[in-house]
């Protein structure tokens, strides 16, 4: 159990059945009076954020979230399908769920997924994916108006920056954090 | 600043004091929990010592000292912090909104910040007389249900904090008084009415500066607030310190007078217009380490 003087941001807690996590976080304790924790929290389920303030005294079980680490099988309409390489289990998230890493999701990647009792509910992808560029621009050698990069558009559909140099059929790597272009992968 | 505000004292005839760190025995407050250190506390506040120093003869007095408080941190709280504690006999707690008046023009004068500061954007005129609203009123005209309710809810410090105190000392400070006698550990009641007890807190631009009152003098009323405390201490599950007992002793010749605790930290950051309480100290408890 945690008390509210455990309370910070990053915390999560689980709060009518549902597990939250702190956002942000104030103390304050008026004249002489009660320490009071304000929080605001956000729903790890719906996104919904909401507010509360606490008192000392108050106390909070905390969310039984698990991380395992899960291999992308396929995505068919709105659902994701991941695989425990464990256990082979199979579970689903939603398009909402898995939001802008739909972008970087190809075939057997490993990712971790979280958990929330036997409810699969968030994704964390690892820092950085190399994925295959499907379409690219030819260079046109002397082109000053593009400037020094040019869309390209990677496997999964996805379109983003890269240097002129970066042909279709090329490999490249991407930061999952930012959706950015790193570098180019020698084969 | 220390020294604008040792000067202001000094001109005014007030002798400086060092009272002990380790304590054995700190008010019972209900909300505020002394930091123990091996058989003794390190003291919330200077007060207790204080008094007694007011009741064997010495009528005016300040001490600036660093006080100690467990599970306080915030951004205008740290554990240890600075305060400037003050005791004038023969004052009532409406002169002593005066003093206090003149103490902070004082000071703001010392460096060179004039009549009208600025902090995060609010404008502070610190000329007398500042705003001076009872904590009744308060409730009246900011929060969304009357005194009364508040206390009755028991939510009167959320109230507080998420409704009134943001709207308090803007364009110049206020002086919060009458607070309700069930929030008064150390306070003198009204005489006129006893609902109420003279005590009051000052706000600048939204942030609770200093906690003043009327001293309550009637042993007999101290010990039993003192037990009622110790008993809410014990209900909510929190350390009982013992009776402070060589302090209600004193308290018989202590002089009618009024003392107010101000945070030095907090009168820094509104000069310096920093936002936080870090802003203002060499190393935060997570720095020093």
């Amino acid at each position: 159990m945690y008390n509210a003087s455990d309370l910070r941001k990053g915390l999560k807690i689980q709060i009518e059945d549902e597990p939250y996590i702190v956002t942000e976080f104030q103390f304050s304790k008026p004249g002489k009076g009660q320490s009071l924790y304000r929080c605001k929290l956000k729903n790890m389920m719906t996104g919904v954020t909401i507010d509360r303030t606490y008192r000392s005294g108050d106390t909070f079980r905390p969310a039984d979230l698990e991380e395992r680490r899960m291999q992308f099988l396929y995505g068919q309409e709105d659902q994701f399908c991941f695989m425990d390489l464990e256990t082979f289990d199979q579970t689903f998230l939603s398009s909402e769920q898995v939001g802008d890493s739909k972008n970087y999701l190809i075939d057997n990647l490993e990712a971790d997924i979280l958990f929330f009792g036997n409810k699969a509910i968030g994704i964390t992808l690892p820092n950085f994916v190399d994925m295959l560029v499907t379409i690219a621009e030819p260079w046109v050698k002397g082109d000053s108006v593009s400037g020094d990069s040019k869309p390209i558009t990677v496997e999964t559909g996805y379109v983003l920056r890269a240097p002129p140099f970066i042909e279709a059929g090329s490999k490249i790597t991407i930061d999952t954090r930012t959706g950015e272009y790193v570098t180019r992968v020698k084969e | 600043m220390l020294q604008a505000i040792r000067l202001f004292f000094v001109e005014h005839d007030y002798l400086e004091v060092e009272t002990p760190h380790l304590i054995p025995a700190p008010a019972p407050e209900p909300h505020i929990d002394a930091i123990k250190a091996g058989d003794f506390y390190l003291h919330t506040s200077p007060e207790l010592c204080m008094k007694r120093l007011l009741a064997a003869g010495y009528p005016r007095i300040f001490q600036l000292t660093k006080c100690f408080r467990a599970g306080e941190r915030g951004n205008l709280h740290l554990p240890e912090f600075l305060l400037l504690e003050w005791y004038r006999a023969g004052l009532d707690y409406r002169a002593l909104m005066e003093e206090c008046e003149a103490l902070i023009l004082s000071v703001s004068r010392s460096l060179g910040k004039g009549e009208q500061i600025t902090y995060q954007d609010t404008e502070i005129d610190l000329r007398s007389p500042w705003e001076r609203m009872p904590v009744r009123k308060a409730f009246d005209r900011y929060a969304s249900l009357p005194l009364k309710t508040a206390l009755e809810k028991d939510c009167f410090d959320q109230v507080m904090v998420s409704e009134i105190e943001p709207n308090l000392g803007v364009n110049r400070p206020t002086f919060l008084y009458d607070y309700p006698a069930s929030l008064a550990a150390l306070a003198r009641l009204r005489r006129d009415d006893q609902r109420f007890a003279e005590r009051f807190e000052i706000y600048m631009a939204g942030l609770e500066m200093a906690n003043g009152f009327s001293e309550l003098t009637d042993v007999r009323e101290q010990r039993a607030r003192f037990e009622r405390d110790r008993r809410h201490r014990h209900e909510t599950g929190k350390d009982v310190y013992p009776m402070p007992e060589s302090f209600l002793k004193s308290l018989d010749h202590m002089p009618e007078a009024a003392g107010i605790a101000l945070g030095v930290d907090r009168l820094a950051m509104i000069f310096t217009g920093m936002p936080r309480i870090d802003d203002v100290v060499s190393f935060t408890p997570e720095e020093v380490g």
